[in-house]
């Protein structure tokens, strides 16, 4: 044991099996045994005696070093021939390994380490050099029902090191991890009473892993504060993650830990989780990761079988060779024939990068079904319509147009949480018929249908609200207007409110602004949804031109490293470092990146098109608008309608 | 017993440029709709159902292709049950099936057999 823990990590361990009803007796010398047929007790050199009626012996390791004595070796007084890095004992034609070898000042009564030298060996007589390294001896066992476990250097003292311990003696508990001096890796430590987080240490040891700011998170969990991640880990185990099928965190968790189904096309089969609407997937995702790295496995968020890259890897792989198709791509960098899980996410790294239409040169057929047809698909396989209104702000003229095209098609129409009007129930072929109307009255694209942004939300402001500091409404029209079409790896959206009151609700999105008697005050990763999350302060008055260029690089930053379909809330999450890290890159600039970021968002705005003006404009593109191409004047005959107030809806699926 | 086949014919069904590379396109074949997938990529055609079973939708042929290992496959856009082009069996359930149809190309037109 004193080779595993050290002197307070036995004070715990001897408290815990003292409660056991085992009684340790330290530091006790046997001098005899007593008894006659059998043993009655043992006599110990201070005196005392022992009544036992059985003994059991363990007895420590021995090195057999008779041999290297007479062959006038050097050995040690405790027995153990010398030896050095290299397994040579003093006379350095001899080598000396396993069980009998005394190096680096120790006897390792293991097999495993026995192996390595026998290794080094073998490596020298062959002419290569290696030196046996202190043998890693981390392990993780139970002792009569307590966890003890010991990993790395355990008893690396300061200055080499700077030691964090946890010391609970009611729960039996000690922990102590040692962390190099400059605070970035993990040295080794040791757990008595509870070792769940053994695995992990173990690994962030062993691979070097950078340490978070603060490592005692690492032995007590993190406990809040604004560095601390809001993970999927941090939800309760009978969170249910997805509510199509009503399966919980701790199902999930199970499936993946004990039934080695980490994929998740094998959690779909396993528990039928994502296999409804599927919005649970990323979240399915995260937790098969987050398990496994409990488990101690290293994971590499793969987009999958066609490509062995992040999402990150493979942005920048195709911006270095100037890729703008997916075929390309496939052709460089993947195999097979891709699937419905990295078209779409090239889809979307192509138009983040280029902001290319999104339908020609083979694109068309690579987008995720609202994309392909630039509408949203609805029940019944319908489509809905959603002209772009910047900041809610419309004029009569247009509203009538609305009301005209909608009345021609037939269409439901919504008003819709971000300002603007939704017309449900347009056939495919009809789509750009009633583009067509629209552009004519100076409507474009409202991307309802991409992973991009969608509107900018605000209150009416100074201009007319008797509380409003600022003129929000030109700000948000402003700002709608400069990133519409930029495409990311999930939806985003803003708001601007005109003053504290906040009513255009800017702090529940990706970015929101609000104004202040000086300026503007702006928020970043917040989040409606599913897990509603507020947006955090990035800056606080600045002009509306600083505000512009932080939103600039924050979200070139967030499209260049978010895994894919990830909105900015569970990014920011999942960044290490959290908000400081971001502010430390968008405003103070650390990494050096804020001019090629505003630059690389100066390039997507030059390029903005509103894609559907294009796809009127042109017969190629036009064409691929029918339900059937053999009969394309011919509507679905299966796209029922029912009635709804004096409207219509959806005809209900079975 | 004898066992009878059902009786099939071969239908021109479109032009090869009508079905977009590497993507699907529907057509409508004696009232039946079928959809079609052109891997441009091997020159391999297939022909399923463009029917879902899953809501019974109508949207195979706008779903996105692709391959799980050897195996061809479509992904409706609906809810992403993705089946086997070569098969029709459901890959993510295995009580979903699609039929499929025998498909050949011949001058620039496609065949389909049903
Ligand atoms: C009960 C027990 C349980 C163990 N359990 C584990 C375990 O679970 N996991 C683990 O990793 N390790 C375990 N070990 C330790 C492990 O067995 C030893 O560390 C390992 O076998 C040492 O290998 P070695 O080749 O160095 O020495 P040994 O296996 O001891 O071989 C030395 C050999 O040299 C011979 N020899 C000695 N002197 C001479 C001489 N003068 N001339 C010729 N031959 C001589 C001996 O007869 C012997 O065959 C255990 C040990 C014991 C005793
Ligand atoms: S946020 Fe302020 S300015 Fe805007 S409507 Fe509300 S009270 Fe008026
Ligand atoms: S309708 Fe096709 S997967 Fe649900």
């Amino acid at each position: 044991m004193p080779r595993q823990i050290d002197e307070a990590g036995s004070g715990i361990l001897q408290r815990k099996l003292s409660s056991l009803g085992l009684q340790i007796h330290l530091s006790k010398s046997t001098q005899c045994l007593l008894g006659t047929e059998t043993i009655e007790g043992m006599q110990f050199a201070d005196g005392s005696v022992l009544d036992v009626d059985m003994l059991i012996i363990s007895a420590g390791i021995r090195p057999r070093d008779e041999l290297a004595k007479v062959a006038g070796l050097e050995t040690h007084p405790r027995g153990g021939i010398l030896v050095n890095n290299c397994l040579q004992t003093s006379d350095t034609s001899i080598f000396a390994i396993g069980e009998c070898a005394l190096v680096h000042q120790m006897i390792y009564g293991l097999v495993a380490p026995g192996y390595e030298m026998a290794d080094v060996v073998a490596s020298q007589l062959v002419g290569e050099s290696k030196e046996f390294k202190p043998y890693d001896l981390s392990t993780k066992l139970k002792l009569i029902g307590v966890d003890v476990a010991s990993f790395g250097n355990p008893f690396a003292q300061e200055p080499d090191c700077q030691t964090i311990a946890y010391e609970n003696k009611a729960k039996g508990i000690y922990k102590r991890i040692n962390v190099s001096s400059d605070g970035k890796t993990l040295l080794g430590g040791i757990l008595v009473g509870e070792a769940e987080q053994y695995n992990m240490l173990l690994q962030t040891c062993k691979n070097q892993t950078v340490l978070p700011p603060n490592p005692e998170d690492l032995i007590l969990g993190s406990r809040g504060g604004e560095e601390a991640g809001a993970g999927v880990m941090s939800l309760p185990d009978d969170a249910l993650i997805c509510s199509c099928e009503a399966i919980t965190k701790a199902q999930l968790c199970h499936e993946i830990s004990e039934n080695g189904h980490t994929s998740v096309d094998a959690l779909k089969k396993s528990t039928k989780a994502c296999t409804g609407c599927g919005g649970c997937t990323p979240m399915v995702k995260d937790l098969i990761q987050a398990v496994q790295k409990q488990q101690g496995v290293y994971v590499r968020n793969i987009i999958c079988e066609h490509f062995d890259y992040t999402r990150q890897e493979l942005l920048d792989l195709i911006r270095i060779n100037k890729l703008k198709t997916y075929n390309s791509v496939l052709d460089h960098f993947g195999k097979g024939h891709g699937c419905e899980t990295c078209k779409p996410l090239v889809a979307s790294v192509l138009a983040s990068l280029w902001n290319e239409n999104v339908l020609e040169q083979g694109r068309a057929v690579i987008q995720d079904s609202n994309d392909r047809f630039l509408a949203n698909i609805q029940k019944g396989g319908s489509y809905s319509v959603v002209p772009r209104i910047p900041g809610g702000e419309i004029t009569p003229d247009k509203l009538i147009v609305i009301g005209q095209v909608a009345k021609r098609y037939n269409l439901y129409t919504k008003i819709t949480g971000g300002q603007r009007i939704d017309l449900f129930g347009a056939h495919v072929g009809d789509l750009p018929y009633i583009w067509e109307e629209l552009i004519a009255a100076g409507f474009e694209s409202g991307h309802a249908y991409g992973k991009a942004l969608r509107t900018v939300k605000s209150c009416v402001g100074s201009t007319w609200c008797r509380f409003g500091v600022q003129d929000s409404v030109s700000f948000a029209i402003e700002l709608e207007e400069r990133y519409k079409g930029v495409r990311a790896p999930h939806k985003f959206k803003s708001g601007v409110s005109g003053c504290i009151r906040e009513c255009a609700e800017a702090q529940s999105k990706d970015f929101g602004i609000i104004a202040t008697e000086k300026g503007w005050n702006l928020y970043v990763g917040g989040n409606g949804g599913s897990k509603p999350q507020h947006a955090q302060l990035l800056a606080a008055d600045v002009d509306k031109e600083t505000c512009i260029r932080l939103i600039d690089r924050f979200l070139m930053f967030y499209i260049k490293t978010a895994d894919p379909l990830t909105r900015t809330a569970t990014w920011l999450n999942k960044l290490e470092g959290g908000m400081s890290y971001l502010k430390a890159v968008v405003v103070d600039d650390v990494l050096g990146i804020v001019a090629d970021l505003e630059a690389e968002m100066q390039q997507l705005i030059q390029m903005y098109q509103c894609e559907w003006k294009e796809v009127v404009e042109n017969p190629e593109l036009r064409k691929r608008f029918t339900h059937f191409v053999n009969a394309p004047e011919q509507k679905d005959p299966t796209l029922e309608f029912a009635p709804l107030r004096t409207q219509v809806q959806a005809k209900e699926w079975k | 017993m004898e066992v009878l086949s059902p009786v099939t014919t071969w239908h021109r069904a479109c032009r090869v440029e009508d079905v977009p590379a590497d993507g699907g396109a529907c057509v409508l074949i004696d009232g039946r709709q079928i959809a079609i997938f052109n891997f441009s990529r091997t020159n391999e055609w297939y022909a399923t159902d463009n029917q879902c079973p899953h809501r019974q939708q109508m949207v195979l042929s706008r779903g996105m292709i692709g391959s799980q290992g050897e195996e061809p496959k479509v992904a409706c856009p609906f809810h992403k049950k993705t089946f086997s082009l070569q098969t029709g069996q459901c890959l993510t359930d295995e009580h979903y099936q699609i039929s499929t149809f025998p498909i050949q190309i011949i001058d620039g037109q496609v065949y389909i057999e049903v």
